[in-house]
């Protein structure tokens, strides 16, 4: 099967000499959850402007769906929808109106544009906004309306930069599920995010991008099976005494309640729980210091994986 | 994209840039209302009737043309200057640059919306030009000739001057300092026979002199140039202006990184 988008050797330098990407390439499997994640700066940005036109590539080459766009970039722009980090509509437009526009630029008679607008503003939840001016939408209307722009014309391939930025637990938690069923629909997804728990619970395969170079490109699975050490936090029922032991194990007593234990891979948390209680200590929950994902990525970010 | 499509793509393009300026009508089509009708009032009527005959025709008949067109030009200019300024501004532009629309489509649909409102403008000068005089046509071919190169000639430059401002203040400056003056010494208000032989010399240099006279050849059959040399500039300054436009959009220049 024809990859939703391969790059090769991608490469970008801006006119002030910075070199934001340095040769990277990925492929993204068709129906693909991706995540593509890094810190600020690292290039990933600039890789969505490189693959919908909005940034001109140095070198390399970029194929959604097969169709290089150094060959036919129309065509292989009416297979993407890019949901981009900034809003970029005209404030002064009706939202129904931002929607149907766009449909029209990828060619869609205006009454299926009118009907598409009306579908996906329906399924984001805010068709009650749409004769809204949209700069009177609250933030996640916004960005609920940026995706139901990217989709007005059903792209195969959909590109979020952070969709969720600025959005409350609720509605961030609605948008997951509207981009599971639209993954489950067919539709391959490529999302970039800083909260890296919503990578973990949405994607399948990551792409991690630093300083202009891919630092990995696994699944999310065998990314996490590469982790080394696991920090987690147990919340103690009884007061604990002043220093607390676990032969083998690096645990530190955070407060009288709370304690953090440090396990490496290939230890047993049986072994801590197992100590704990011949200590008499009891624990009433315990949970992971930092989502595990993000342990994984601040040791590939700082090379220390 | 098929030509089906790119149809879709300028239609959706014009609808939006006519319901932008019908939408903020006040700023947009009646200012010019307004002020053509205090040129007529004080230029025409006022001091027109003290001036007498000009090139055969009473005052009044004579810059009726002149006005009408420096509404034409100056509105399908700032239409298109300031509707895709806006869009490089608030980055919607970026719409139409992930979309298939081909660059001349993005080019015909931000020029023809300019066009109308300069036809839209012109309509509401020239009927209420006919509060003031009688205005008899001498050839409806040059005349609609005339205001469409013109207009597109225009919103063209709009379009450019657009793609170079990096700010608001970009956009007024060639408008207020390069436009009005060369609209104003362009003959709206007098014949270049008034003027001394060096400076009816140096007016011909300015393109404005040529859409003015054309235009007044259409209404009164009376121009200080020849009509076939100034269909003929307009024209070439109206290919050249598209040719550059073209340019900027597949370069990218001021668009894309």
């Amino acid at each position: 099967m024809i990859p939703a988008l391969t790059i090769e050797n991608l490469a970008k330098t801006y006119a002030d000499g910075f070199e934001a990407l340095k040769g990277i390439s990925l492929e993204v499997k068709q129906g693909d959850f991706f995540a593509l994640l890094g810190p600020n700066g690292a290039g990933k940005s600039t890789t969505i402007g490189i693959i919908c036109s909005l940034i001109a590539k140095s070198g390399g080459t970029v194929k959604v769906f097969g169709i290089d766009i150094d060959v036919d970039f129309p065509l292989a722009k009416k297979a993407i929808g890019i949901v981009p980090q900034e809003f970029n509509f005209n404030t002064f437009e009706k939202a129904f109106d931002i929607v149907v526009n766009q449909a029209g630029y990828y060619g869609l008679p205006h009454g299926l544009a009118k009907e598409r607008a009306e579908k996906y503003l329906k399924a984001l939840g805010i068709w009650d906004k749409r004769d809204v001016q949209s700069r009177m939408l609250s933030g996640g209307m916004k960005r609920r309306l940026m995706i139901a722009r990217a989709l007005v014309h059903e792209p195969k391939l959909l590109i979020l930069d952070e969709p969720t930025a600025g959005v409350d637990i609720e509605m961030r938690r609605a948008m997951w599920d509207f981009l599971r069923d639209i993954n489950a629909k067919g539709t391959t997804i490529i999302l970039t995010t800083h909260y890296l728990e919503e990578a973990e619970a949405l994607c399948r395969n990551i792409a991690i991008i630093n300083h202009g170079s891919i630092a990995e490109n696994t699944s999310i699975k065998e990314l996490l099976r590469q982790l080394r050490r696991e920090v987690f936090i147990l919340d103690c029922i009884e007061t604990l005494p002043g220093q607390v032991a676990i032969p083998g194990f690096d645990v530190r007593r955070l407060d009288e309640h709370t304690l953090e234990v440090a396990v490496e891979k290939g230890q047993q948390l049986n072994a801590v729980f197992a100590g704990l209680d011949s200590a008499g200590i009891h624990i009433s929950s315990m949970r992971n210091r930092a989502n595990r994902l993000e342990e994984m990525f601040v040791n590939l970010v700082e090379g220390g994986a | 994209m098929t030509l089906a499509e790119q149809y879709v793509a300028f239609m959706t393009i014009l609808r939006k840039e006519i319901r932008r300026y019908l939408r903020i009508w006040p700023q947009t089509l009646l200012p010019s209302a307004i002020t053509m009708s205090l040129y007529f009032v004080i230029f025409g009527s006022l001091i027109g009737s003290r001036i007498g005959e000009m090139g055969g025709f009473t005052y009044m008949q004579f810059v009726v043309p002149g006005l009408i067109m420096m509404a034409i030009v100056t509105n399908s200019y700032s239409n298109v200057v300031s509707s895709f300024f806006g869009s490089k501004f608030n980055h919607s532009v970026e719409e139409l640059l992930v979309s298939p629309v081909p660059h001349y489509v993005i080019l015909m649909g931000y020029v023809v919306g300019g066009v109308t409102r300069g036809l839209f403008v012109a309509l509401v000068v020239t009927l209420v030009s006919l509060f003031f005089t009688r205005l008899h046509i001498h050839s409806y071919l040059v005349v609609i000739l005339v205001v469409l190169m013109t207009s597109t000639l225009f919103a063209l430059a709009g379009f450019i001057n657009a793609v170079f401002a990096n700010s608001f203040d970009d956009i007024s400056i060639i408008p207020t300092f390069v436009l009005t003056p060369l609209i104003y010494l362009g003959g709206v208000f007098y014949s270049m026979d008034l003027l001394p032989d060096f400076w009816a010399g140096v007016s011909r240099l300015n393109p404005l002199v040529y859409v003015v006279n054309a235009f007044r050849y259409g209404v009164l059959g009376v121009s200080d140039v020849s009509l076939g040399f100034a269909l003929g500039m307009i024209g070439f300054f109206t290919v050249l202006a598209f040719v550059y436009s073209m340019h900027l959009l597949g370069s990218g220049k001021r668009l894309r990184q």
